[in-house]
């Protein structure tokens, strides 16, 4: 986080320095930070922020999939005249440590096909999940492993 | 002409935005429980009013307009999990259970196992 | 022109679909059997009507439907975040004096 915090207060002495507050503009002032921080600071550390960058940006793109996926899957379920349910919550051990990357998983997972997170256990270890398809429990906890969370430690782990 | 363009692309997108928010009030009204309700609610409705928004973001004549309706999308995205993980969370808690021929309830053992140990332990010290 | 003629072919239909939905979702919050199924409908209108308020502003032009949109949206959530506190804090006994018995009820804390 503390990481992000150069270029933001950069993006907001560019916008402020222009004299204009949009939101376009404080973008642009985002990106000539990332630019001025890539020359001043040592090459190693700019390179891992900007694939830091990427991997996020893979991430979002991961879950706008399986956002208009899970859209769809809900939708043929809803039409289909009978309605095939085999729902339960099943809990979900959890690999991801801090409360962010926790809160994270827990609405990604939320917003993508058949999960709905219910409740975390108290010594944050397990996230019990509601699945509209308990059917194949295995696969489920898979999906989850190997797609998002994988995905966040390689975003925002250390 | 682009114009024409994007006004056919915004009518295609409105079109699928509420196709899916009627999928999810179907799925309200036709689907058997509270939790697989909230699937239909949090998934299909935030869909469709995140792409009529996305729409709007499209047609719109000022960039000013255009770039509130992303950022109304995105606030949406943050919001709905939340609440929705609230809500769910919430009627557990209060001891909605599940349909009943959900096929296992992980989340209900696991309490049940903690008020068995802390029941069992109770009486140890008031014994001793 | 056949693009403008278009879009408001389907901001017509657009506008019968989220009726219909309205309507769909009015009657899970008047049949739902539970407190917490009403307050998902409840929260399910609010989207519903955000979409209609987008559709809105596609079909008007007017710069302040985005407003509106973000506004109703931050008032959905409070109200969802509310309700739940309430469910958490109380739901059973309000709903069981609401109802009386219903199926699902599950066990007591």
């Amino acid at each position: 986080m503390a990481r992000y915090l150069n270029n933001i207060l950069l993006a907001l002495a560019w916008a402020a320095l222009t004299g204009s507050f949009t939101m376009s503009n404080f973008a642009f002032g985002l990106v000539l930070s990332v630019g001025v921080l890539y020359l001043a600071t040592e090459q190693s550390n700019a390179l891992g922020n900007i694939t830091r960058l990427v991997r996020i940006l893979s991430l979002s793109l991961l879950f706008v999939r399986e956002l208009v996926l899970s859209g769809w899957r809900v939708a043929r379920l809803v039409t289909s005249r009978d309605m095939k349910l085999v729902p339960g919550i099943f809990a979900y051990p959890l690999k991801v440590e801090t409360d962010f990357e926790i809160t994270l998983l827990a609405n990604l997972i939320t917003l993508t096909p058949g999960t709905l997170s219910v409740d975390v256990s108290d010594d944050r270890r397990t996230l019990y999940v509601h699945a509209i398809d308990c059917s194949d429990i295995d696969e489920a906890r898979r999906d989850i492993e190997q797609g998002f969370e994988r995905k966040i430690m390689e975003a925002f782990g250390r | 002409m682009t114009a024409s363009l994007l006004n056919y692309c915004a009518g295609v997108l409105i079109l699928i935005g509420a196709l899916y928010t009627l999928t999810a009030s179907i799925g309200i009204l036709r689907l058997p429980d509270l939790y697989t309700r909230m699937h239909a609610a949090s998934k299909s409705g935030t869909l469709g009013s995140c792409v009529m928004l996305l729409a709007l973001a499209l047609q719109a004549t000022d960039l000013s307009i255009a770039l509130r309706a992303l950022a109304g999308v995105l606030f949406f995205l943050l919001t709905v999990p939340i609440s929705s993980h609230l809500l769910a969370k919430a009627a557990h808690g209060a001891g909605f259970g599940l349909w009943e021929r959900s096929k296992l309830d992980d989340l209900k053992t696991a309490e049940e196992k903690l008020r068995r140990r802390t029941s069992a332990d109770k009486p140890d010290p008031s014994k001793n | 022109m056949t693009g403008e003629a278009f879009l408001q072919l389907c901001v017509l239909v657009a506008f019968a679909l989220l009726s219909f939905s309205l309507l769909l979702t009015v009657l899970r919050v008047l049949m739902g059997p539970t407190l917490p199924d009403r307050v998902l409908a409840l929260d399910m209108l609010v989207t519903v009507s955000i979409g209609f308020i987008a559709v809105t502003g596609i079909s008007t032009r007017a710069a302040f439907n985005v407003d509106i949109a973000i506004a109703l949206g931050l008032v959905g959530f409070l109200a969802t975040v509310a309700f739940a506190r309430f469910v958490m804090i109380r739901g059973d006994s309000v709903d069981e004096k609401i109802d009386g018995d219903h199926p699902d009820g599950g066990g007591k804390k």
